[in-house]
């Protein structure tokens, strides 16, 4: 990599003394990228784009936010009605909370499809799982400061989990409530916490970037970049792209801001929260469901039907254990993996395997919505069990038997043949 | 080429499918009771907007008959200009309205046990029926009659399930076991409510000559309540189809720089 010559003596002078021209030179201009990534490349960017619209709106909120029970719900209403444009930095904010989990979500099972956590790129998956679960508690407190029905009862439901660790999970759970049940104390601590992890987020995504610009982004057909007729520069080709997927992006993010605001939300939480009504069901937000249906599928018999079990587990408890190792036993995926072979595009039996699990996933989200009984819960055990099993024991096995096929000599190799071959 | 584009148009498919998926999976959570027919608003679609005529009718609806029991309580009374009253029509509506005063020089609230009152202002919120929700479950025999400013979000379905259950008033099937003081109504959830049904034709008196049906109250005090709920509803779609036809041209500027920026690779 080439040192960048300035010619403006100011840029010179500070470049000279704190070389942040030269840094962003060589992460966002000529920083090499594999000429053949597609548009599922873009999630990236978006997710850092919404984490920034997320943070930049949520500040704005919180200049008119009162975190307290008798206040917080009017302050939102207030911010809705008397604000100026108010409703348009509530609404970015609320909605965008579901695209920031659209974006990750396909960011995430991109990854998993071009087997992007391989060698030697584990530690850059595993810092992204770390910030998808900071997403996901970022998320949790953000939407219990509303204070509706679903904001009081969700964090009641998801606090009470952390009952089931042995011996300290009372002692947890009061010390998680600031009390003996959620109230105004909860509200406020969890004001202050929801302001606070997006902030260690924005140092996450830094630790993400930092590992990914070390070995530079994996690409559709999962081989290294092999030398300069394989890599372009991200400044002007990858900025172009990324401008045109933001665009699209907004048009999606915006047409649900403008014109169907709550199609992702919950209308009992235009109900103000109130301890001695239970809503007939709690149901979490959309991009919680596949593991609220995990966290509900394991059996009130446990001991029972898994009878040769040793060791003696509440339903809750495994429920709980089935819901948390659902998330973190994604941080082995790189060594559950066994294939040497990235891209599924070369793994014949991977390639459906994926699409299963992709499927697996939608299904127990849609099983996640429902009450837990009848053919809901029977197909909730199912697409669970299936779950544990693609990443257990058909990840391990199938890169064991698998007959990959063969791989590309380079990239430079594959593009510009099928280039030729498309235009012949 | 065209293998892309059979592509992309499955993905598209498949992103419908699921969406409209959601959708009907979000509607049917609903519960034991009918679902609404759907009513054309016309706040609904890109185009949507209030009908100023029709929310003026919807707040006599609201203030004749739902207001003895129901609050809306975000509301101001200022806020009625925003529905077409002029000031001098807002300040004839709280001629007769009084609100509980600030202190006095004595720095009294209340004399002999009394608060001490006067006339409303358009600052003022509208006035609640009852001071508390005990007072108003002492009033309505057990039952708590909701705020309704957030009614038509707090509900599936908000506004068609309003309008159902304002018209859906009927006689028990035989074989239904309606409880001591509750009415019949397939639309409520569990098919049984303590409010009597409140409407009936000629309830009130339209100004702009409209007959007042019960069909015709309901939709207009469903109107109103649409927006109560929803105030800026009006702005915000105006603004998102300006937005939207920015971003449609921003975009495609977008891609044809992309285009001729790639150009140079292939």
């Amino acid at each position: 990599m080439s040192k960048p010559t300035w010619k403006n003596p100011i840029v010179k002078w500070v470049d000279h003394r704190l070389p942040v021209f030269t840094f962003i030179d060589h992460s966002l201009v000529t920083y090499p990228t594999p000429r053949n990534l597609n548009y599922f490349w873009n999630f990236g960017s978006l997710a850092g784009i919404v984490l920034v619209i997320m943070i930049a709106s949520g500040i704005v909120l919180a200049m008119n936010y009162t975190a307290n029970t008798s206040m917080a719900f009017d302050s939102v209403e207030r911010i809705m009605r008397d604000v100026n444009y108010g409703w348009l930095i509530r609404y970015i904010h609320m909605n965008g909370a579901s695209m920031f989990f659209i974006v990750v979500y396909i960011h995430i099972f991109r990854g998993m499809y071009y087997g992007s956590y391989k060698e030697p790129r584990e530690l850059l998956w595993i810092i992204g799982i770390f910030i998808f679960l900071a997403m996901m508690a970022t998320a949790f407190l953000g939407y219990v400061l509303p204070w509706g029905q679903m904001s009081f009862w969700g964090a009641t439901v998801i606090t009470n989990l952390f009952s089931v660790i042995p011996f300290f999970g009372e002692t947890i759970v009061q010390w998680l409530w600031s009390g003996f049940s959620v109230d105004n104390p909860t509200l406020n601590k969890f004001f202050s916490l929801h302001y606070l992890l997006p902030f260690i987020i924005f140092g996450l995504v830094f630790l993400h970037l930092w590992a990914l610009h070390t070995h530079k982004s994996n690409n559709p057909l999962g081989i290294d970049i092999k030398g300069d007729k394989d890599e372009i520069p991200f400044h002007p080709y990858y900025t172009a792209k990324d401008a045109f997927g933001v665009g699209i992006f907004l048009l999606f993010f915006l047409g649900f801001v403008f014109f169907a605001p709550n199609f992702f939300g919950e209308p009992d939480n235009y109900i103000e929260a109130n301890p001695l009504v239970t809503p007939p069901h709690i149901v979490p937000e959309w991009y919680f469901l596949p593991y609220y249906a995990i966290l509900r599928a394991v059996p009130d018999n446990f001991i029972d039907v898994w009878g040769f079990l040793p060791v003696i587990i509440p339903a809750k408890t495994a429920g709980v254990i089935a819901m948390f190792s659902s998330i973190l036993l994604l941080i082995l995926l790189p060594w559950l993996d066994t294939s040497k072979v990235r891209s599924a595009n070369f793994r014949p039996t991977y390639f459906w395997l994926f699409w299963l699990f992709v499927i697996d996933t939608i299904v127990l989200g849609f099983v996640g919505a429902k009450p837990a009984e009848g053919t809901w819960l029977l197909v909730g055990r199912l697409a669970t069990l299936y779950y544990f099993v693609h990443l257990v024991i058909l990840m391990p096995l199938v890169g064991r038997f698998e007959k990959t096929k063969p791989l590309p000599e380079s990239i430079s190799a594959a593009v510009v043949g099928k280039d030729a071959k498309e235009s012949s | 080429m065209i293998r892309l584009i059979y592509k992309r148009a499955m993905l598209a498919v498949c992103l419908f499918v699921l969406f409209s998926l959601i959708n009907t999976s979000i509607t049917q959570a609903a519960g034991n009771s009918a679902p609404p027919d759907k009513q054309s608003w016309t706040t609904n679609g890109l185009f949507g907007h209030f009908d100023r005529q029709q929310l003026k009718r919807g707040w006599q609806v609201y203030n004749e008959v739902c207001s003895s029991c129901h609050s809306v309580r975000l509301i101001y009374y200022r806020n009625l200009a925003e529905i077409g009253f002029s000031s001098d029509e807002i300040k004839e509506i709280i001629a007769d309205v009084e609100v509980p005063a600030g202190p006095n020089e004595e720095g009294e609230t209340h004399d002999d046990g009394e608060p001490i009152m006067r006339p409303a202002k358009p600052f003022d919120k509208i006035v609640l029926p009852y001071p508390n929700d005990l007072a108003s479950r002492a009033a309505n025999g057990g039952a708590l009659p909701p705020d309704l400013s957030l009614m038509t979000k707090a509900r599936i379905n908000g506004a068609n399930y309003v309008h159902a259950l304002l018209t859906g008033y009927k006689d028990a099937p035989s074989n239904f076991k309606l409880s001591e003081d509750m009415h019949y109504n397939p639309y409520f959830s569990g098919s049984q409510i303590a409010m009597a049904a409140p409407l009936s034709d000629d309830g009130v008196e339209y100004n702009d000559g409209t007959k007042a049906t019960v069909e015709q109250m309901s939709k207009d005090v469903t109107a109103f309540l649409i927006w109560t709920a929803e105030p800026e509803l009006e702005e915000r779609k105006r603004l998102g189809l300006k937005v939207m036809l920015f971003l449609l041209v921003f975009s495609a500027m977008l891609y044809a720089v992309k285009r001729q920026v790639w150009a140079k690779l292939h």
